[in-house]
Formats: structure tokens, C-alpha cells, sequence
């Protein structure tokens, strides 16, 4: 049940962020189509044995960032909204970019150092995967 | 406890207790404020001894508490009479089966004595247990007792399930066996379920707030992600000269040489940057298990108590 989703106590991350971001991939790779109803906070509780206040709230963050839709009464959905997918997509490397800055700036890198270092790992994977 | 999370505008609570003490000899329970809504899950985490046993015992009704009041399903402890207790499934690791019966003369026992019994579900907790009912008790192995105590719990439908230490001593695959069926019991909106463990790994999937309990009394409430949201260690090096900052909830956990440990109990995104004085060198900034949580907050109660 619910096999689209694991979570993982080993994750140092919250729970909430694990379903966030699996529910998020899941719609970015087409797996779950706009319009598709999602499992209610206390089915996907159950199924996932997380408790119910997680899955509320990431279904509450979801919806606050346009990635579902709930009906009252009817449950939740993935939204019909054109561009969904690579909007999803666009955060997540946003999200990724974010990060590593951060670390970046809180390491004392510069701004054309960090430039580079991207640009060398860049070129690393490409080489790798030919 | 309060969530922003809530969007219900009252909270029904199945479980209050206010300024509740009870003295013994040689351990006493402070003051105890504690609450579950009604639908959600609670985990009472604390060392053997810290009370949680007795705080169990006093919902039930079998400690009269020496202060404070309880109430139990909206019922005031005292008026707590049989016809209430129909409702609370109490699970301890005291009670004991009858060995020479077996375990479907158990169920024939709990259900003449219980009106709200399920055939259809006793059945479907004996095939997912893994049990046989025509086997007596005294050949039952601990993880068996346990999980047939609980099927005669489990099977007369209590709305509030008070579960003292149910996974203690289980092995992975009857624990998992257990949480899957508890994490059923709550697909139903209107059940709750308080569940205590000296093991953090135990509760913390499955609850919706976790309480932590030290001697006799309450050290922290949260849930599982605000605790790790809001709790964060980071290594630092540091100069000679350098002393630890004032900033609330800090606390040095170890130092070798100049390299520092501090773990931070309300820690915001800005901090590690105000904490970059001239001469500091942030080495990593990381998340903490609930484990190290918990023994942290036990720690700085113990020296603060």
C-alpha cells in the first residue's frame, strides 16, 4: 500500500519534508497526473505508519505551494495547473543551488570560487557518464 | 499542546491532567500537566523510573493521586466507574494471562465481559499476529503474549488505548507487527492512543506528540518534527580566548582542544552565521536523532533541576 512513498527514520530530515519531497517527485516525473486523488491524512498515515499530524502537515505545505488542491469533503488531488511538472522541477534545483550556496557562504567561499567548483563538478559528471 | 497545524476549531481531549503529584517514598510525580487530543497518537518517552507507569496508572484509576485533576474521556478520574472503563484498553506488562487456558478461552472470557467485542476483527488480529487460539497461554514465547494481550485489547474496540511499554522487549518483526495494527486503530478518527517506551525509536514514526518524562516530571512536548526543526548541533572551532555565547537554549556538550559541540534547543537559520565571531570556523552544522534529543533534554532538566 502506498508503495510510491517511503520515508525513512535513518533521514536526518523531518518526516513532513520526506512526503513533501516524494509527493513532489512523483508529480514532476508524471507518476501522479494532474487530477489524481490522493490517499486522505489518515489512509496515508496508516499505510506510510507515520502519524497523522506529518501527513497533515504536508498535505497543508503541498497545498500551500499549489502542488495539490483539496476539496472540502472530497479529499485532496493533484492540481490541474499547467506547467506543474517543470515547476516542480525548476524548485527542486533551485532548492539544490540554495543549499550548496549556503554552505558556500557559511565555508567563506566566493562568489566566482562557488561559479567554478559548480562548473568543475559539472564537467566531472559529464566525463563520468561517457 | 498547541499546533498551528490544527485547522479544527475545538480540540476535544481524551486525556488532561493538571498539576497532578503522587509521593511515594523514594520518587515523586511534580506537577504533571499533560494532555491528548482526541484522534491523535501520544508518546510518553522517559528512563525506567521517571513515572511513566505511575502517570499511566493514575489515568486508569488505579493510583489515586495525592493532587491536581484528571479527567479521562471526559470523565473526572474518580467517578471512573466500570462502565467507563468499557472504553480504555489498558495494556501493561503486569497483567497476566491465565496460563493453563488458552487463548481462545481468553476471547471467549473478554468478549461475555465486553459489549463493543469484534469476532471479524479478533479474526483478522489472529491471522496478521500470526496466532493460534486453541494454543495455551504458558507455551506462548514474550513476543506472542504480548501481541495475544493486545488482541484481546484491541478486539472489544476501546476509543482510548493506554499501552505501557507494548513494543518493550519485542523483536523488529513483532514490533512492526504491533505499529502497523495501532497505526490501523487511528485511521478511525475518533481513537486515540497514549503509548509509553524508554526507547525513542519505539514512539517516534507514529506520534503525533511525544512528551518526555524525567523524575517524576514533564521535560519537553512536541512532535517529532518541531523537535527536530527546533533542535540542531554544531561544531565549531574556536580560539583560545573564544567563550560560549549567550544565546538561548545553548549548551556545550564536549570540547577537545578547540574544537566545541553545542547543541541548541531553539535553533533559527541566522545562527550560525551570528555565531562566526572573528576566530570561529563553523566545521558542520546537523540535525540531532529524537534520541539525542531526549538524552540531551534529560541532561540539561537533571543539571537545571
Amino acid at each position: 500500500m502506498h508503495s510510491w512513498i517511503s520515508i525513512s527514520l535513518g533521514d536526518p530530515r523531518p518526516l513532513y519534508l520526506q512526503v513533501i519531497e516524494q509527493v513532489k517527485r512523483r508529480v514532476a516525473v508524471g507518476d501522479l497526473p494532474p487530477g489524481t486523488e490522493l490517499p486522505s491524512i489518515r489512509e496515508l498515515a496508516a499505510g506510510l505508519k507515520v502519524s497523522v499530524i506529518t501527513v497533515k502537515r504536508a498535505y497543508l505545505e503541498l497545498e500551500r505551494e499549489g502542488v495539490i488542491a483539496t476539496r472540502q469533503g472530497k479529499g485532496s488531488v493533484v492540481a490541474e495547473k499547467p506547467g506543474l511538472q517543470s515547476s516542480i522541477q525548476e524548485s527542486e534545483l533551485r532548492d539544490h543551488l540554495k543549499q550548496a550556496a549556503s554552505l558556500g557562504l557559511l565555508l567563506g567561499k566566493s562568489k566566482t570560487e562557488l561559479q567554478k567548483r559548480i562548473a568543475e563538478v559539472y564537467e566531472q559528471i559529464q566525463k563520468d557518464e561517457k | 499542546m498547541t499546533t498551528e497545524l490544527g485547522n479544527s476549531t475545538t480540540t476535544e481531549l481524551a486525556v488532561s491532567m493538571v498539576g497532578v503529584s503522587k509521593s511515594y517514598k523514594h520518587f515523586q510525580l511534580q506537577n504533571i500537566d499533560f494532555t491528548v487530543e482526541r484522534g491523535t497518537v501520544a508518546g510518553l518517552i522517559g528512563p525506567n523510573g521517571a513515572g511513566k507507569s505511575t502517570t499511566m496508572r493514575i489515568l486508569m484509576g488505579l493510583v489515586q493521586p495525592g493532587a491536581g485533576s484528571v479527567s479521562v474521556l471526559d470523565k473526572a478520574i474518580s467517578s471512573n466507574d466500570a462502565a467507563a472503563k468499557q472504553d480504555i484498553g489498558y495494556f501493561s506488562d503486569d497483567m497476566r494471562l491465565y496460563k493453563p487456558e488458552t487463548l481462545s478461552w481468553h476471547m471467549q472470557l473478554v468478549r461475555s465481559l465486553y459489549r463493543d467485542w469484534d469476532d471479524v476483527y479478533a479474526g483478522q488480529l489472529l491471522d496478521r499476529f500470526g496466532l493460534i487460539p486453541q494454543q495455551a497461554i504458558k507455551g506462548l514465547s514474550h513476543g506472542q503474549r504480548v501481541k495475544a494481550m493486545l488482541l484481546l485489547i484491541l478486539a472489544r474496540r476501546p476509543k482510548l488505548l493506554i499501552l505501557d511499554e507494548p513494543t518493550n522487549g519485542l523483536d523488529p518483526v513483532a514490533k512492526h507487527e504491533v505499529i502497523t495494527e495501532l497505526m490501523r486503530v487511528v485511521e478511525d478518527e475518533s481513537r486515540t492512543i497514549l503509548y509509553s517506551s524508554h526507547n525513542t525509536q519505539d514512539v517516534e514514526q507514529i506520534s503525533d506528540s511525544i512528551t518526555f518524562i524525567d523524575r517524576g516530571r514533564v521535560i519537553a512536548s512536541s512532535n517529532r518534527d518541531d523537535f527536530l526543526e527546533k533542535w540542531k548541533c554544531i561544531k565549531l572551532h574556536a580560539p583560545e580566548s573564544w567563550t560560549l555565547p549567550s544565546v538561548d537554549g545553548v549548551r556545550l556538550e564536549s570540547s577537545h582542544r578547540n574544537l566545541h559541540v553545542l547543541s541548541f534547543n531553539q535553533f533559527r537559520g541566522e545562527l550560525p552565521v551570528q555565531l562566526q565571531t572573528p576566530g570561529v570556523v563553523i566545521e558542520s552544522v546537523e540535525s540531532m536523532t529524537l534520541e539525542e534529543i531526549f538524552v540531551s533534554s534529560v541532561i540539561r532538566g537533571r543539571q537545571e533541576g
